[in-house]
C-alpha cells in the first residue's frame, strides 16, 4: 500500500491499463479488505485462533493484506499460509496435467483452529469445494470461513462466501479479472465482455 | 509433456524444469499427516519388472498410492513370462485389463520404447531402467536432489553447475540418462572411469571425460559415484577390485579435496568398501538417502504429469 498519492480515479498509472470497465481500483479494493478484515474479526470475537488460507495464485497475497490489517488493529500476527487445490479440482481430467502452486500450511497446523479461506473470485464455487476437500486431508479446523474479494453470482455448487469484498452481477459470458499489486503490479477488479480473450480468473 | 517417458533425452528444458517444481511442491507432501492426494483416483498403473529391482518399484509403487492410483507389480519371476510369454503377449495382457500407465524394468535395451510405440497399449509407458541404455526418473531425482542443494537458490538452476560421474560408466543407465538430463539442464558433466568402463561412442555423449579422479574432484560441485555392475560383467575391466578402489573409489582422503559445498550422491545399492567408503557414504556430504525420499517426489510429478490430465481434452 505504498501508492496513496495515486490519484482515485484510475489505478496502475505504471503499468497498462488492464482492459475492460474498472468496477474496483486500488482504493475501493483497500477498503473492502479492511473491512473484511474488520467483518473476520467481529464475527470471530478477535483473531486469536485464526488461520488464513490465501488460493493460489490471487488469494495468497489478498490473504496476507488481510493479515496485515488484522495484525494493525489487534496487535499481534495472525497465521498466514496458502492452500493449492488442483490436485483436487473435478476438472483435473478435462485439462492437460497443469503445474502445482504452493501449498504451505503454517507450522502449527490448523487442527481446532478457525481456517479462513481467500480467493479473488467466487463463481462457479467449484474452486472453495476443492479447498474444502484438500483442508480434510490436513487437517480438523474447527471451523472453515470462505472471504473473497468478488463475488460474481452463477453459483455451481451449494457454496456462499461469509465475508465478500464486492458483489458484482455479472453474465456468464462476462469476465471479471483481479490484478493485484504483488503479482500483476497493480490493483485492480475489472470486467469486460469477455471478447478480449484476456485469461482472467473468470474460472475462479 | 509427451505421453510417455522413455528417454531423458526427450525432455525439453521447459519439461524437465516442471517435472522439478512439481516434484518441490509434492515432496512437502511427506511432512503431512494424509500423505494421499486423490489426482488419480481411479487411474490404474502397472508395475512390468523383468528384472529385479526393489528400490525402484518400491518407489514406483509409493508414488503412485500417494496419488491414489490402483498399483498392480507384475514381476517377471514366477509369472507367465517364466513360462515363455513375449513382451507382446504381456502388453496385450496388461492392455486387457485397463492399464492407464505401465512403468517397465526390461534388462533389453529400447523394450520400453518398443512397447510404447508397437500399438500394443494405449497407456503410457515409464521407462523405470532399460539394460544398459537408460533410467529417466532416477536421473531426474539426481537432478531434483543437486537442485534443491546447488540450484534453487540461484537463477539458472543448475546452469553451469559442474558434476562428476565417477565408475563403472560402460554398464550404467544412469550415467547415460543423467548426461543427457543435465546437459539439457545446463550443467557440465565430466565422466571419470578407468579406459575399459567408458563406453564405445561416449565422445558424441554432451560429456567431457577423463581417467584422473584426483584432477577432477576439486573443481566439481558434485560426484556421483556409481556401483561397480559385476553382475553384468564377464571379462577383465580391471585387475583386482582393491586396484579399482584405490584409483577410482571415494574415500575420505580424496573427500577433503572437495569444495565446501560439494554434495556426494549414489543411486545405490552402493557396495561400501569398493565404491565409496562408508566413513564417505554416513558423512555430511552424503546426500544419498535423501535421494530416495526425493524418488518418490518425482515419480509421483512424473505420473501426475503423464497421467494427471487430459491432452486432447485441452
Amino acid at each position: 500500500m505504498c501508492a496513496q498519492e495515486r490519484p482515485p480515479t484510475q489505478a496502475g498509472a505504471h503499468s497498462e491499463p488492464p482492459p475492460g470497465r474498472t468496477v474496483l481500483d486500488e482504493r475501493d479494493i483497500a477498503r473492502a479488505l479492511t473491512r473484511i478484515s474488520h467483518e473476520i474479526l467481529e464475527r470471530n470475537k478477535g483473531g486469536r485462533d485464526l488461520v488464513l488460507l490465501g488460493i493460489p495464485s490471487r488469494g495468497v497475497p489478498l490473504a496476507h493484506r488481510i493479515a496485515e490489517r488484522i495484525a494493525a488493529v489487534e496487535g499481534y500476527a495472525v497465521p498466514v499460509g496458502s492452500l493449492d487445490v488442483t490436485m483436487y479440482r473435478d476438472d483435473l481430467r478435462l485439462k492437460p496435467a497443469r503445474a502445482l502452486m504452493r501449498t504451505d500450511i503454517p507450522s502449527d497446523g490448523i487442527d481446532d483452529r478457525v481456517v479462513v479461506l481467500v480467493d479473488d473470485v467466487l463463481f462457479s464455487g467449484r474452486t472453495i469445494r476443492a479447498a474444502l476437500d484438500a483442508l480434510n486431508d490436513v487437517g480438523r479446523p474447527s471451523a472453515v470461513r470462505l472471504a473473497v474479494l468478488v463475488d460474481r453470482g452463477h453459483r455451481e455448487l451449494p457454496i456462499r462466501a461469509d465475508f465478500v469484498g464486492k458483489n458484482l452481477p455479472t453474465s456468464l459470458v462476462e469476465r471479471v479479472q483481479v490484478r493485484v499489486a504483488d503479482t500483476d503490479g497493480v490493483d485492480a477488479v475489472t470486467i469486460s465482455d469477455g471478447s478480449d480473450g484476456s485469461d482472467g480468473e473468470a474460472q475462479a | 509433456m509427451k505421453r510417455h517417458l522413455l528417454s531423458a533425452g526427450d525432455l525439453t528444458r521447459d519439461d524437465a524444469e516442471l517435472i522439478l517444481s512439481t516434484a518441490a511442491e509434492l515432496r512437502d507432501l511427506a511432512d503431512r499427516p494424509i500423505k494421499k492426494l486423490p489426482a488419480l483416483r481411479g487411474r490404474t498403473v502397472v508395475n512390468l519388472f523383468f528384472e529385479d529391482s526393489t528400490r525402484t518399484r518400491i518407489s514406483f509403487e509409493a508414488a503412485a498410492k500417494r496419488l491414489s492410483a490402483d498399483v498392480i507389480n507384475f514381476a517377471a519371476k514366477g509369472s507367465s513370462v517364466s513360462k515363455g510369454e513375449s513382451l507382446k503377449d504381456t502388453a496385450l495382457t496388461l492392455e486387457a485389463m485397463g492399464a492407464d500407465a505401465v512403468v517397465v524394468r526390461h534388462g533389453a535395451s529400447g523394450a520400453p520404447h518398443r512397447l510404447a510405440h508397437s500399438g500394443w497399449v494405449r497407456s503410457s509407458v515409464v521407462n523405470a531402467g532399460d539394460g544398459t541404455h537408460e533410467h529417466p526418473t532416477q536421473a531426474l531425482l539426481d537432478a531434483f536432489t543437486m537442485w534443491r542443494h546447488l540450484g534453487q537458490s540461484r537463477p539458472g538452476g543448475l546452469e553451469g553447475r559442474r558434476v562428476a560421474i565417477v565408475g563403472d560408466v560402460l554398464h550404467s543407465r544412469v550415467a547415460r540418462s543423467n548426461a543427457l538430463l543435465l546437459q539439457t539442464l545446463g550443467a557440465e558433466v565430466t565422466l571419470v572411469a578407468p579406459p575399459t568402463l567408458l563406453p564405445v561412442g561416449v565422445e558424441t555423449w554432451p560429456v567431457e571425460t577423463s581417467y584422473d579422479i584426483d584432477r577432477v574432484l576439486p573443481g566439481v560441485d558434485a560426484v556421483m559415484m556409481l556401483r561397480v555392475q559385476r553382475e553384468r560383467m564377464n571379462g577383465g575391466f580391471f585387475p583386482t577390485p582393491r586396484e579399482y578402489s584405490r584409483r577410482y573409489g571415494l574415500d575420505a582422503r580424496r573427500m577433503a579435496a572437495l569444495q565446501d559445498h560439494t554434495i556426494v550422491m549414489h543411486p545405490g545399492p552402493m557396495v561400501r568398501g569398493m565404491e565409496i567408503t562408508a566413513d564417505v557414504a554416513d558423512s555430511e556430504r552424503s546426500v544419498i538417502v535423501e535421494q530416495v525420499t526425493n524418488g518418490v517426489a518425482v515419480r509421483m510429478a512424473v505420473l501426475y504429469l503423464l497421467l494427471g490430465g487430459n491432452e486432447s481434452g485441452a
